[in-house]
């Protein structure tokens, strides 16, 4: 046994000089990132973690935090709940402060779970969750904690932004969603407010797919039709997003596209200039956004990101994440993941595009501002070299989009 | 009556285009008995080489030139791994194209990106055929049936009109005698896979563009194409056009038809209420589980007819 002993000796010297780098290299403040980087969201994953490194580069270039810099640490979660809690595991061990999530709710809802039992019991090595993109409902509302903070708005908030985007000749529409957490929180907060806002509106046909397993969406298709539905109202993302308006498209339905994903990477390409001024999407920002408000910094930010890149900019709310983050953890004055929470709580601060943005102390959601995009020809930036591209029909501020919360936070000590 | 035309000939097309996967699958199980996973790996590959060549020459030359491209991958994968993995078994010939299929996945994210890539129907075939209840039955789906009919003709007659076809089919069944009397097995397994690769790759050029081009093309079409080839039956080409199409048209219509289990139930005086067990399982819609039925399909295939559809020896 004695050469075991000796390599057990060994292992033992290597780890430690691992751990006492890592204890050196705590110069950076650590971000872990979990999302899907391979499988069939993989595409989801990269685009955000690209944007992101975008970002975090133009923080830090202002300084970052503390006389500290960012520094984004990516695993992939297979798009699996299981996975991003080792993701968590692997945060936690190297003792980062956040950790950062965006696609896909039942992986928001498992995470969640996790960093509160693991706060709980580590009260001095404690992590912040930061919600990127995971939107169902609940999160912040029956689920909300305090260690979660979301900077996208809620499936509720969405729905109702969608349902006043209906045009007023629109009185069928049908539903098509995920079968899962998020895709339920859609189906049932849509067909809310179109209970309470367009009481003339009706439902002809209110779908849940499996999730990531359709290929061809073209029988989708042919039953909407035939159910005689004038807007189609989808919360799908990914490829179910990019099949189902593909199909659609290529069929010459007379149909409308109200969605809340299709100016996602890939998306653009998959609709094609058949999509033009069919297809709608709500959401946090499009490329062509800062010209039409006249922002030429905005402008110019974003460019910078198009010059590099075959795919748009869409993450604007990335960048506000990182605002934050940069404000909470100077005004903490430490990188302490309790105190940087209690920082983060009823932070008021303007975007990069001027407008008003907080985050909620009552349950952790951001308000911000919200846009509704129509995709068409002859706007100043197109998408993915389609020729067509995002223009803006309606802008939402803050103080609109405001909805109540049944969170009921439980604070800790300081 | 609208619905039900407009689902046959898109679940008519789609079965043609799973006929296209896995008639080469099929050749290659049924003769080498490799579990070739790698085989959408080839579908999509064929989708990215049409995607590169007809940036440069066009869809035309593509059509021809991917395909052929995909069976050379295909013989140089016979010669130089899979001949050498065979001596260990079959359990190493299905874990090497196993993970074959990681890495060409890999590869492919690699040299292309994650991103769908635009790869776009001919403008030559981009308009709509016919209107059929006011559905536009695009011209390209049109030429997708034309082209796998056309190619289910081809190997039909190949294997069964032509000197090289009758050989296939005796190494098929007797290798060692068909060895015996002079002809290069190991030569027509090349030539099997690589044609069963160039295959997939033809369905991966027609198919890249009537779906997505993307990296987890493959991934999503592998298993249903496993489905088809156990249900249609080991060797035979009949019982895997004939599953293709079953396949084709069950996914299409499942989507239709919104009955749920519980519906059924009622039909026979049965109501399912709240507090009935397994509500839950009974309400499920078939929309919902459309997915899954060829998955159950196999499942009771294999327990009740193991050889499948029209199958000459058990799978």
């Amino acid at each position: 046994m004695q050469p075991r002993k000796g390599l057990s000796a060994l292992l033992g010297f290597v780890l430690a000089i691992a751990v006492g780098g890592a204890a050196w290299a705590q110069q950076t403040i650590k971000v872990a990132y979990t999302d899907p980087l391979s499988g069939p969201f993989a595409q989801v994953g990269d685009a955000n973690l690209k944007q992101m490194q975008y970002i975090i580069d133009y923080i830090n270039s202002k300084g970052g935090a503390l006389g500290k810099k960012f520094e984004l640490v990516p695993f992939d979660n297979k798009s699996q709940p299981s996975d991003a809690l080792i993701a968590l595991k692997s945060a936690t061990d190297q003792n980062m402060p956040f950790i950062m999530q965006c696609s896909g709710s039942n992986i928001a809802a498992a995470l969640i779970d996790a960093v509160n039992k693991h706060n709980d019991r580590n009260p001095d090595n404690r992590i912040i969750y930061l919600n990127c993109g995971a939107v169902a409902t609940e999160l912040t509302n029956e689920q909300c904690s305090f260690w979660h903070f979301r900077f996208d708005l809620h499936v509720g908030m969405k729905a109702e932004v969608m349902v006043r985007a209906l045009p007023k000749d629109v009185t069928k529409v049908y539903l098509i969603n995920q079968d899962y957490l998020f895709g339920q929180s859609v189906q049932r907060d849509v067909k809310a407010f179109l209970g309470k806002l367009r009481p003339d509106v009706q439902v002809v046909g209110d779908e849940l797919i499996p999730l990531g397993k359709i290929k061809d969406f073209s029988p989708y298709i042919t039953k909407i039709k035939a159910s005689g539905a004038q807007a189609l109202l989808t919360g799908n993302w990914g490829p179910d997003m990019n099949l189902l308006i593909k199909a659609g498209v290529d069929a010459g339905a007379d149909l409308r596209y109200y969605t809340f994903y299709a100016h996602i990477a890939g998306g653009p390409t998959a609709i094609g200039a058949g999509g033009e001024n069919r297809v709608l999407a709500v959401m946090s920002f499009g490329e062509n956004v800062a010209p039409e408000i006249g922002n030429a910094e905005a402008e110019a930010f974003t460019k910078g990101f198009r010059d590099k890149h075959k795919f748009d900019f869409s993450a604007a709310g990335f960048r506000t994440i990182f605002e934050y983050l940069q404000a909470a953890v100077n005004k903490a004055g430490a990188v302490d993941a309790t105190k940087i929470a209690y920082a983060l709580e009823g932070l008021s601060i303007k975007d990069f595009l001027g407008y008003d943005t907080t985050m909620r102390k009552d349950d952790h959601q951001i308000i911000s501002e919200y846009f509704v995009s129509t995709f068409k020809k002859g706007v100043k930036y197109d998408s993915e070299g389609t020729g067509l591209g995002w223009a803006t029909t309606a802008t939402i501020l803050a103080k609109d989009v405001d909805q109540p919360n049944s969170c009921k936070m439980k604070r800790p000590k300081m | 009556m609208e619905v039900f035309v407009v689902s046959l000939l898109n679940g008519l097309v789609y079965g043609m285009l799973l006929f296209m996967l896995a008639s080469g699958l099929t050749l290659i199980l049924s003769m080498m008995g490799v579990l070739n996973f790698a085989h959408a790996s080839a579908y999509m590959l064929g989708a990215y080489f049409a995607y590169t060549i007809s940036q440069y020459i066009g869809f035309w030359p593509a059509l021809i030139i991917a395909p052929l491209l995909c069976g050379l991958v295909g013989a140089g994968i016979e010669m130089w791994g899979l001949r050498r993995v065979h001596r260990n078994g079959h359990i190493a010939e299905l874990l090497f194209t196993f993970g074959l299929a990681l890495i060409i996945e890999k590869g492919v994210q690699m040299t292309w990106g994650l991103l769908p890539v635009p790869y776009r129907v001919p403008e030559l075939l981009d308009f709509p055929l016919f209107r059929i209840y006011g559905t536009q039955f695009p011209a390209y789906r049109a030429f997708m049936l034309l082209i796998s009919a056309l190619m289910f003709g081809a190997i039909w007659l190949g294997l069964t009109r032509t000197r090289i076809g009758l050989i296939i089919q005796a190494a098929l069944t007797h290798p060692e005698m068909a060895s015996a009397l002079g002809h290069n097995v190991p030569r027509i397994f090349t030539l099997v896979f690589a044609a069963g690769t160039a295959l997939a790759g033809l369905a991966g050029v027609i198919g890249g563009n009537y779906q997505v081009t993307e990296p987890a093309m493959a991934f999503t079409m592998g298993p249903i194409v496993f489905v088809v080839v156990v249900f249609g039956g080991l060797g035979s080409l009949s019982g895997c056009f004939i599953a293709s199409i079953l396949m084709g048209l069950i996914q299409t219509f499942a989507v239709v038809f919104d009955v749920s289990l519980a519906d059924l139930l009622a039909k026979f005086g049965f109501v399912v209420t709240k507090n009935t067990p397994f509500a839950e399982v009974l309400t499920v819609t078939l929309p919902r589980v459309g997915a899954l039925l060829p998955f159950l399909m196999m499942v009771l295939i294999l327990v009740f007819r193991p050889r499948g559809l029209m199958g000459t020896r058990d799978t």
